[in-house]
């Protein structure tokens, strides 16, 4: 065998052996990427009027829980959450509904009637009647829904995503 | 820079020493029939990987395996890709170790000194074979639940132990979520781990023996 001074065959071998595996490689190596990414890319949006009920129910001055679900399909699964919001009269003419998501790390407020003030179990954070901060790690004040009242029932805009 | 960073490895961990002996080592000619080993575990290896894939979003359970995957095959970018190769990389690896074991035979390069090689080959065949087996019931459809039904039975007629073999294949009487789970649990914790030994000892093996020859006229 004469020696060729451009390519050897063991070269040429080792070349084609790769090449062909970084193709096959590329080939399953990037629809894996997408596999897993694929579900985080999924963009859920959901809006709604959620009734509260009769606006007369609700005490003036107190903050008042109110409970509701939303269900969504998240794969194969239906996925049920579950909200939880704060109604306060400041006076006959406005009202305020806080979300009780604290704006920390989204544990859930509780309204404390002693201490007159929203407290975070998770890392005491705690907000005064209007949501606003008092003292705590929470970058920002509680987070507040867009309220309408129709035929005197109190609805709030649930946006997400 | 590339060259200082290996050889900084090389220094350590002995790459070439590796490489020349895994890769560079002596044969003598062959032919493609000796290529059905590597294709073997590079088969294997495709199905770890398909496989792991596949356990990001199959769930092993009566109510939830066949939606699940539904849901890969229909909900996911590529799951039709990742699941489809894992599908027909479980036929093929099946169909190659086979032949590889027929190779093996045929060349009469089972003799010594490869006698545990061959051994070793031969519970990686049955392996195999259980993955397959084991695997067949994961998709939790009609085919796969009376496909299993079938070969518990089998099993089932074993005199005397028959039925102890079955109830234990089975988790009880009836096929069910005790089933799905063990089948589960086989065919990605127990016999990988096994297969993924036994590899391993057989790839050692064929190094340190290195490769017989095709028998010629004076074998």
């Amino acid at each position: 065998m004469t020696k060729s001074p451009h390519l050897t065959r063991n070269n040429f071998v080792k070349g084609v052996v790769g090449v062909l595996g970084t193709i096959m490689g590329v080939v399953v190596g990037l629809p894996a990427i997408g596999y897993v990414l694929s579900p985080a890319l999924k963009k859920s949006t959901s809006e709604a009027w959620i009734p509260l009920g009769p606006l007369e129910t609700y005490p003036i001055g107190v903050p008042a829980p109110f409970n509701f679900t939303r269900t969504k399909i998240n794969g194969w699964e239906k996925t049920v959450n579950s909200y939880g919001v704060y109604v306060y009269r400041k006076n006959d003419s406005d009202t305020i509904v806080f979300s009780n998501v604290c704006t920390h790390l989204s544990c859930r407020v509780i309204w404390h009637e002693d201490l007159q003030e929203y407290l975070c179990p998770c890392h005491d954070a705690h907000f005064g009647p209007l949501g606003e901060i008092i003292s705590g790690p929470q970058p920002r004040p509680l987070d507040t829904y867009e309220t309408k009242i129709e035929e005197g029932n109190l609805f709030i805009h649930f946006v997400e995503g | 820079m590339a060259n200082k960073v290996f050889a900084w490895l090389d220094e350590r961990l002995g790459l070439t020493t590796i490489y020349n002996t895994v890769l560079d080592r002596k044969v003598p000619k062959v032919n493609w029939w000796f290529t059905l080993g590597s294709a073997s575990a590079i088969l294997f290896a495709l199905q770890a990987v398909t496989g792991m894939f596949l356990t990001i979003y199959y769930v092993p359970s009566p109510g939830q395996a066949y939606d699940s995957i539904q849901f890969i095959m229909n909900g996911v970018a590529f799951g039709w890709l990742i699941r489809g190769i894992h599908h027909w990389g479980a036929s093929l690896m099946v169909i190659f170790v086979f032949m590889h074991m027929l190779r093996t035979f045929y060349y009469a390069a089972y003799k010594y000194p490869r006698e545990f090689t061959w051994i070793t080959g031969v519970i990686l065949f049955l392996t195999t074979l259980g993955m397959g087996f084991t695997g067949y019931l994961l998709p939790w459809n009609q085919r796969a639940y009376w496909a299993t039904t079938v070969g518990t039975e089998i099993a089932g007629t074993v005199p005397f132990i028959g039925p102890f073999i079955n109830s234990v294949l089975r988790g009880g009487t009836d096929l069910s979520a005790v089933t799905l789970t063990r089948f589960f649990a086989v065919h990605i914790w127990f016999l990988p781990a096994v297969i993924g030994a036994l590899i391993g000892v057989h790839i050692y093996m064929v190094i340190k023996l290195g490769i017989s020859h095709v028998p010629d006229k004076e074998d």
